[in-house]
């Protein structure tokens, strides 16, 4: 169980300042914060406590299940963003 | 006010402005004050007047952010006051501790080919502020009659035009689109829709979350055009493979089963918009396996959205070739003043590219500096003596818009909107505007 961040995201970043336990990407201290279409929530590090939702300003972040039909996509990007990044950070490790 | 106090004007109430008024308020050190200028009577910029009225869930920046801080009692709002013919840069520099620019960017991207200024193609600008009630563009015609219409270029503003030509009154009449466009799209006789991009598809512009809804749209098909998707290699970028597949799955539902469709065609440049009077076609070049292929789109309406540009602000030093404000972390760079206590936020300091957020990071960036400058006893500190904002408006510009004035339009277009089960009903000439605002 988890929460996700789905397509009204405008990337605000009030989520992340909030969040015990700094699992939304890209922050803005990160290079790719300022090219981002949008921010993520890590599934595997998520504690579930829903600080985020209320802090978030376009009312972006729900309930793995309780996602809108339209956006129930958003939880395998949310999942996947994070995945991509490990697979990226290994590869660059040398061998 | 006590020594410590700042004094910022902020120019431009859109996020960039908004956002910078936030990190200012937010500071346990300093107290600022602020005065937010805006040339139109309403606040809230593009978030208004730019982001689609199809997309109501992006405007709650306002009411669950941007309104604490327009009603803060330590922000005051001044509408309908435009810079360089109401008031001057100099007029702001011997009032305030600091001013910040946060105007955007105001000017568009040309294509720069023959027939682009003939009655038919229009900016995007033109269009978006048309259909979100910008008073600016209310009184814009569109030829709406025939059945294509022909975007030129593939960014997030591109698939905002495509929705509001195609989705039709059965999902637009419960939004906050502006009344004018509504009736005019009830009346439009448009099935077609061709969005044009010069590159492939790895190179689109747009973010995926808007494309990705593009597989929701009612009554819409979606076709995609001009991809060999097995002869794409594969791509390092996430972002990027997230597209390419939500492309694919688009390219290869079933079409031909809906009154209306939108064309994404890819690898395909304008070349020149033919016609005499008006527009009557779009001459392209589609790039293809086998060389180049020259067509004629038959079309009575070209849009442009080729993206916007800043434009120069009188009394400040300009880049012409980035289109912004030269600065140094916000911090305007001027060789030919001494000035200090300028600064830039927003599109007119990095350029129009970003989303509402990354205005957060880029005001806070600027608000550092300010404080920084203020802290070190850099800023040029208003003098006392001098009258204020408020009345210097009182000699040249009564009739401007305060908080409480643009909380009368606000009430009415939402009390309005709420008889119609709509956001909001907008206002959308300059004349009721300021009607209401003084009513």
């Amino acid at each position: 169980m988890a929460f996700v961040i789905a397509a009204p995201c405008v990337a605000d970043y009030s989520c992340l300042e909030v969040c015990p336990v700094d699992c939304i990407s890209p922050g803005p201290h990160s290079a790719e914060f300022d090219s981002a279409e949008q921010l993520y929530i890590d599934p595997a590090a998520c504690i579930n406590c829903g600080a985020c939702v209320e802090a978030c300003p376009v009312s972006a972040i729900y309930k793995k299940e309780l996602l809108p039909e339209k956006w129930a996509h958003y939880a395998g990007v949310n999942a996947e963003y994070f995945e991509q990044a490990r697979d990226a950070a290994t590869n660059k490790e040398p061998a | 006010m006590s020594a410590n106090d700042l004094r910022v004007a902020i120019v431009g109430a859109g996020p960039a402005g908004l956002y910078a008024a936030g990190h200012l308020l937010h500071q346990h050190d300093v107290t600022v004050n602020i005065d937010l200028i805006d040339r139109l009577p309403t606040p809230f910029g593009l978030v208004r007047a730019g982001v689609a009225p199809d997309h109501p869930e992006k405007k709650l920046v306002i009411d669950r952010l941007f309104d604490f801080y327009l009603d803060h009692p330590r922000v005051r709002f001044f509408g309908n006051v435009e810079l360089g013919t109401d008031i001057t840069h100099e007029d702001l520099d011997a009032r305030y501790d600091a001013v910040i620019y946060a105007v955007g960017a105001s000017d568009d991207v040309s294509l720069g080919i023959p027939g682009e200024d003939l009655p038919g193609s229009h900016s995007a600008r033109d269009f978006v502020g048309w259909y979100n009630g910008h008073p600016d563009f209310r009184d814009l015609r569109f030829d709406l009659s025939g059945k294509r219409a022909v975007i030129i270029g593939n960014g997030n503003v591109a698939l905002d035009v495509a929705r509001i030509l195609t989705l039709g009154p059965r999902n637009l009449s419960q939004t906050e689109i502006a009344d004018h466009a509504l009736a005019a799209l009830t009346r439009s006789a448009i099935e077609e829709v061709i969005i044009l991009g010069r590159r492939g598809p790895e190179h689109a512009a747009f973010n995926n979350p808007e494309i990705e809804e593009f597989a929701d749209l009612e009554g819409i098909d979606v076709e995609v055009e001009g991809v060999d998707f097995d002869g794409l290699s594969e791509q390092p970028v996430w972002n990027v493979r997230r597209k390419l597949k939500t492309l694919k799955q688009l390219a290869e539902a079933p079409s031909g089963l809906q009154e209306k469709r939108i064309i994404l065609r890819f690898m395909t440049a304008p070349v020149a918009i033919s016609g005499g009077a008006k527009v009557a076609g779009l001459k392209t070049i589609t790039k293809t396996a086998s060389g180049e292929q020259a067509n004629t789109i038959e079309t009575g309406l070209v849009l442009r959205c080729v993206g916007y540009r800043g434009a120069a602000v009188l009394g400040l030093p300009f880049d012409d070739a980035r289109c912004t404000i030269p600065n140094e972390h916000g911090r305007v760079i001027d060789p030919n003043a001494a000035s200090s206590g300028v600064y830039v936020t927003g599109w007119i300091k990095r350029g129009p590219k970003g989303v509402i957020g990354t205005n957060k990071k880029c005001a806070l960036e600027t608000v550092h500096c300010l404080l920084e400058d203020a802290k070190a006893g850099r800023l040029e500190r208003s003098a006392p003596e001098i009258e204020g904002l408020e009345a210097l408006l009182k000699q040249r510009k009564s009739d401007w818009v305060a908080t409480d004035d643009w909380r009368r339009i606000d009430m009415a277009e939402r009390t309005n909107g709420a008889d119609q089960e709509r956001p909001r009903v907008k206002i959308s000439s300059w004349n009721e505007l300021l009607q209401m605002a003084t009513s």
